[in-house]
């Protein structure tokens, strides 16, 4: 990790627990601006409920999330918002907006009581652009198909120029090209010092994309370290319960899975 | 381009409001062309100034505060189908300002019943929430309000019923079955503050709602104040639909039908259908408060009834719609 440590999001001994289950207990993680982060696990592993503690949407029963030194909690929501963009998982869209509307959404925590300020409009433009979205503006958002819709996903978060971007499983659903699309997005936005935070169920794409991996089981961090070194086999066979290790590809390693453990 | 349509839209509404007025004000038992009126002998000008004047500026108020209710609450219940008069807000309004017959409480001044029926209203937006969920779905909105609608009917008819009142049948069909017919200038003295300071409060929401599009969650992570947003639209309804429900009655559908009517042209963002849902709404009372005093009947026909008529074939056009748009 490099950078500033004072300019980081932190997780400080984290635990969360709905209805008498713990989804996290005691996660202490730090992440560092310009990089992308995935999160991976199996389901129920409490990856979303990280991710929404991590962007001040959830109140831990213990510990606290510090943004750039400051509690994330204590924040107005409008400075909060302003910061970090969050995607949710699975999105709902209520009304049918064209898409520059939609896009311009995440601009809501800088837009004053005068509505539309030329900064707005340049970052929903800027936004457009690099999603390559600007020839789609006046289109209905429901009428995208799911890559583009993944990509109008991106561009609202992209409009708040937050510093940090959380997203849960923006990879979900799409098809093999739109997800390296959508990848490359997130690198773009790391590389100009944003910080990223994703889950990802993919671990190819995950080992492709992330410059850090966090794996996580059973609302703890079993393991936490640059791609190749997170994802060893063993981490693997106690996540997933599967036998899995990597080969080499042609364009990086590549995930070989044997077996589902414990059946047969 | 939206935006621009937006204005040529409200531009639209008020000169098609400026002509309904006019034409308000000529329409009744007597028709008074207003440029065949003489000085200010002529005897019409009472029927014009006490009468015509006030029923087209309530009309006017009560549907800019029905047609606002109903593209603010379709807005923060991502529901199309929510109005106050559906969800039982209005009858909710009601109830409140029967009890203050029941106890005796509205002698002498209309204050204590607006204010009642206000707390009605608020309340009614508050148990809807409650019971829907600020999540809630077309069906447990609609289900919630039919509750609603229900025990505020049936508390009105009770309330009535065990009051020492002889004309309490009557009564009941003042309450429930809202009409714009002989009020005085003291209704729109009433009504008038309570229903500009509602509507102003239901202004203030249209970011909120815009961001509400992506859902709870979502608007939160915009940084979005669900409960600021939650308290402004129940206060704000309260105070409208309260204030038009205290001197007119319950008057539905109006809040349904033209958000709708809108959409076709602004299209779907929420704050973009608030004030022409306003305008609008005070077009199409007033057009039915007009089309039912020409009623050939010694009794002229209650303006709700007519929107009832009105209103209820469109609700089964949008259900029909929607179950289509689901298939």
């Amino acid at each position: 990790m490099t950078g500033n440590a004072s300019r980081y999001l932190r997780a400080q001994d984290v635990s969360v627990s709905l209805g008498g289950r713990d989804i996290l207990s005691h996660v202490s993680l730090a992440f560092a601006p310009g990089q992308v982060t995935a999160i991976v696990g199996p389901n129920g592993a409490g990856k979303s409920t990280l991710l929404t503690s991590l962007v001040g949407l959830r109140a831990p029963g213990h510990g606290q999330v510090v943004l750039e030194g400051s509690a994330i909690l204590a924040m107005s929501a409008r400075e909060r918002a302003r910061r970090i963009a969050y995607l949710p998982q699975t999105p709902e869209i209520a009304w049918g907006l064209d898409v520059r509307t939609f896009v311009r959404l995440g601009r809501t925590a800088h837009t004053g009581v005068f509505g539309e300020s030329a900064a707005d409009a340049f970052a929903v433009d800027a936004a457009l652009a690099s999603t390559g979205l600007s020839g789609f503006a006046a289109r209905d958002i429901r009428t995208l198909s799911g890559g583009e819709r993944a990509r109008a996903h991106i561009a609202r978060a992209l409009a708040g120029e937050p510093d940090w971007l959380v997203a849960d499983e923006p990879l979900t659903g799409l098809d093999l090209g739109h997800q390296l699309d959508a990848a490359d997005l997130l690198k773009g936005a790391a590389a100009r010092g944003m910080g990223v935070v994703v889950s990802v169920h993919d671990l190819g794409f995950a080992v492709r994309a992330a410059d850090r991996i966090v794996v996580m089981m059973e609302g703890q961090i079993l393991s936490d370290g640059a791609p190749a070194e997170a994802l060893t086999a063993e981490v693997l066979a106690k996540a997933y319960a599967v036998d899995a290790h990597w080969v080499a590809g042609q364009s990086g390693p590549l995930l070989d899975v044997i077996a589902r453990r414990g059946l047969s | 381009m939206k935006r621009a349509s937006g204005i040529r839209l409200e531009l639209g509404l008020m000169a098609l409001l400026a002509a309904l007025s006019a034409l308000s004000i000529c329409a009744g038992r007597v028709w008074i062309p207003l440029t065949h009126l003489g000085g200010e002998n002529d005897p019409r000008w009472l029927i014009i100034t006490a009468l015509r004047i006030p029923r087209t500026l309530l009309g006017i108020l009560v549907g800019a505060a029905l047609g606002l209710s109903g593209a603010s609450l379709q807005g923060y219940t991502r529901n199309p189908l929510a109005d106050p008069g559906v969800l039982g807000v209005s009858a909710m309004a009601a109830l409140g300002a029967v009890l203050t017959l029941y106890l005796n409480l509205a002698l002498g001044s209309p204050w204590i019943l607006t204010a009642f029926a206000m707390g009605g209203a608020a309340v009614g937006v508050t148990l809807l929430i409650l019971i829907a969920g600020p999540a809630g779905d077309a069906v447990s909105f609609l289900l919630a309000g039919v509750i609603l609608s229900s025990i505020a009917s049936a508390g009105v008819a009770l309330a009535l019923g065990l009051a020492p009142n002889p004309w309490a049948s009557s009564e009941i069909t003042t309450w429930l079955m809202g009409s714009l017919a002989d009020r005085s200038i003291v209704e729109v003295q009433t009504a008038a503050p309570f229903i500009l300071l509602g509507g102003a409060l239901l202004l203030t929401t249209g970011p909120a709602l815009d961001a509400l599009t992506l859902g709870e969650t979502g608007a939160r992570a915009l940084g979005v104040s669900l409960r600021r947003t939650q308290t402004s639209i129940a206060v704000g309804v309260g105070l409208a639909c309260g204030a038009a429900v205290a001197v007119t009655g319950v008057i539905g559908f109006v809040g349904l039908i033209v958000p709708h009517a809108v959409r076709q042209f602004v299209g779907e963002r929420p704050s973009r259908l608030l004030i022409p849902s306003a305008l609008a709404g005070a077009d199409l009372l007033l057009a039915a408060d007009i089309l039912v005093r020409a009623t050939p009947h010694a009794n002229e026909v209650h303006v709700s009834v007519a929107m009832a008529a009105l209103g209820a074939p469109f609700f089964l056009g949008l259900l029909i719609a929607m179950r289509r748009k689901l298939a």
